[in-house]
């Protein structure tokens, strides 16, 4: 064997180095490696993302290490740090968020796929997505202005008067708080999961629709129990991309959480969540350790955001065979 | 209710249920729309767009600064973000197959979802903390950290959209790979390309938390790109949570400009210059 690759390697040589010479004068290997290195700044940016977040943060994670996650203490005066009511805030608006954002957004999707005329689901399809398009301080302006004194006079004291028993809606009504955060951010989310769900519900081939209905059922029951189950993979990954939003979403709930580090069962108290804090404090810190916390902060909302969207994208991905790989 | 009409009454009540998810979804447009050109339409002067801010508590000013500072962050980084962007889409499209695209592809995906904020404290650890002040450059990083994910994924997918046969019949006529890709493939798919391009660069002109502490803001004009500049996004924050009636006002006015501007550049791409739309 090691003679036969010893006759072969020089004459392979011979063989291809003049027409690599010849590709390099072409200039297609130029261009390739030239694509390439732009391709690969993608990777230096996430390389460079994520020692700057861990090695921003060092001091923090060194000071606390896992308490910073289960103390709710944040006195930058002191340098105590605890991220616990930023947490507490982030979930909560989030999870008040998707409670509304799916049901409505699953909804839509089904009736722009199942039911509407190509032309009107198209069309609404359309202002659907300029929704999307809203910048998230136009949201904000109109969360302070518009939801908030709404939330304040009917909505709130009617909560508390027909479901005042739930501690959840107890309390006095400022209108700003996780409600309204939680309801801004969840009109801001819908658009995501409406066009993911839409294209994975349109991705169900047609055949399983009719042999729903040829054995007798109803429209609402082929679709729901037929085409929804199937498309499920791709709606469940409209959801987790519509966390992720949620979870980092920063002007908006800046704007109306209230911004005070609290931890209370009440959806009608003020609050904080992980954006806002960063947003607030981080021109305003002067100490490296707050500095550190804030970023730390950063890392945490980045690592969560990347494993949430890992997941999504590989479900949305089994469903409608798009998303990172082209088939 | 015999089981029959029953199940016809769910079908339709459901239909009808889920009919008023899509026109509840599609009124929350119109009433920000509605709201917007109501509160801002009544605001927006002339001074808004010639003036300088006044200090806090007094009436008038403008936002010139704003405005002129928006439109210098946004190119710079539309300048930094966009080769790169358009360049590795080509690698992808054209060159790539096998790990290493795949994993350049899912690294975009996921840069995608990442919170703008946490790009604002990547581009303040790599620039502003080096340079030891805010700067409008710095916030030009920010967003174009956030452009090229995007541009290199739009891109990739309008040269993929160009039929094969198209290459092969440039290869077919004796040109090298990149001559097809420069004279054919990129031509062909110039319509959906640039589409892609200006959705980006509106989704990064009304980002704000990424330059709230890269470029700051400015009360002033700023004169150079390496001091704190103001803009639009960054002046309605402000102006919204101040105390003041009238800088509320001016912030009504900014967020009309600012929606007028996206639905303008969104609409315009995706009627125009969608590969859909008919050629003119």
């Amino acid at each position: 064997m090691a003679e036969t690759v010893a006759l072969l390697e020089p004459q392979t040589e011979e063989d291809f180095r003049p027409a690599f010479l010849d590709r390099l004068r072409n200039g297609d290997e130029v261009a390739h490696l030239v694509t390439l290195i732009f391709a690969a700044a993608i990777l230096v940016i996430a390389a460079l993302l994520v020692t700057e977040l861990f090695g921003s943060s060092a001091e923090a994670r060194h000071k606390f290490g896992w308490h910073f996650f289960f103390t709710s203490k944040w006195d930058p005066v002191a340098g105590q740090f605890g991220a616990l009511p930023f947490i507490y805030g982030t979930v909560v608006t989030s999870a008040v968020a998707l409670l509304i954002s799916v049901p409505l957004g699953v909804g839509a999707a089904i009736f722009l796929s199942e039911l509407a005329p190509p032309r009107i689901s198209d069309s609404l399809t359309f202002i659907i997505e300029l929704l999307a398009a809203v910048p998230s301080v136009i949201y904000g302006v109109l969360a302070m202005f518009a939801l908030v004194p709404l939330l304040r006079d009917p909505i709130q004291p009617f909560l508390n008067r027909t479901l005042g028993f739930l501690p959840i809606f107890q309390g006095p009504s400022y209108g700003v708080g996780f409600l309204a955060a939680g309801v801004i951010l969840a009109i801001m989310v819908v658009p995501f999961v409406i066009s993911i769900s839409r294209e994975s519900l349109l991705a169900v081939p047609n055949e399983q629709r009719e042999a729903a209905l040829a054995v007798g059922a109803t429209r609402w029951e082929s679709t729901w129990q037929v085409v929804v189950p199937y498309a499920r993979l791709g709606i469940i990954g409209s959801v987790f991309l519509a966390l992720a939003r949620a979870l980092g979403e920063t002007m908006a709930v800046t704007m109306v959480i209230g911004n005070t580090p609290q931890i209370v069962k009440s959806l009608f108290a003020t609050g904080y969540t992980i954006p806002a804090v960063i947003a607030n404090e981080f021109t305003e810190a002067t100490e490296d350790l707050h500095l550190s916390a804030l970023v730390e902060l950063g890392l945490v909302l980045f690592l969560l955001t990347i494993i949430i969207n890992g997941f999504a994208r590989l479900m949305v991905l089994a469903t409608t065979r798009r998303g990172t790989t082209h088939p | 209710m015999t089981p029959h009409r029953w199940r016809n009454f769910v079908n339709g009540l459901m239909f009808g249920l889920t009919a008023a998810c899509a026109l509840a979804t599609v009124c929350f447009l119109f009433w920000i729309l509605g709201f917007l050109i109501w509160n801002g339409g009544r605001s927006l002067n002339l001074a808004f767009f010639t003036h300088l801010p006044k200090p806090p508590g007094e009436t008038g000013g403008g936002m010139a600064n704003a405005i002129i500072g928006s439109a210098q962050i946004v190119l710079i980084a539309s300048l930094i973000g966009l080769p790169i962007g358009f360049l590795g889409g080509i690698y992808l499209a054209e060159f790539g197959s096998g790990a290493f695209p795949f994993f350049v592809r899912y690294t975009a995906d996921l840069l995608n979802g990442v919170p703008s904020i946490v790009m604002g404290l990547f581009a303040y650890a790599i620039v502003v903390r080096p340079m030891h002040h805010f700067s409008a450059f710095a916030g030009s990083v920010a967003l174009s950290v956030i452009l090229i994910p995007t541009t290199i994924r739009t891109t990739e997918q309008f040269l993929r959209a160009v039929p094969q046969t198209l290459r092969e019949g440039a290869l077919a006529l004796g040109a090298n790979k990149w001559r097809a890709i420069a004279t054919v493939v990129v031509p062909a798919a110039v319509r959906g390309v640039a589409t892609g391009m200006i959705l980006g660069i509106a989704r990064i002109a009304g980002e704000s938390a990424p330059l709230l502490f890269t470029s700051l803001g400015n009360d002033y004009w700023s004169t150079s790109l390496s001091q704190p500049t103001s803009a639009l996004p960054l002046m309605i924050y402000k102006y919204a949570i101040s105390p003041y009636a009238d800088w509320h006002r001016q912030a009504w006015a900014a967020g009309l400009v600012l929606l007028a501007l996206m639905l303008l550049l969104n609409v315009g791409a995706r009627l125009v210059l969608s590969p859909g739309a008919p050629r003119n």
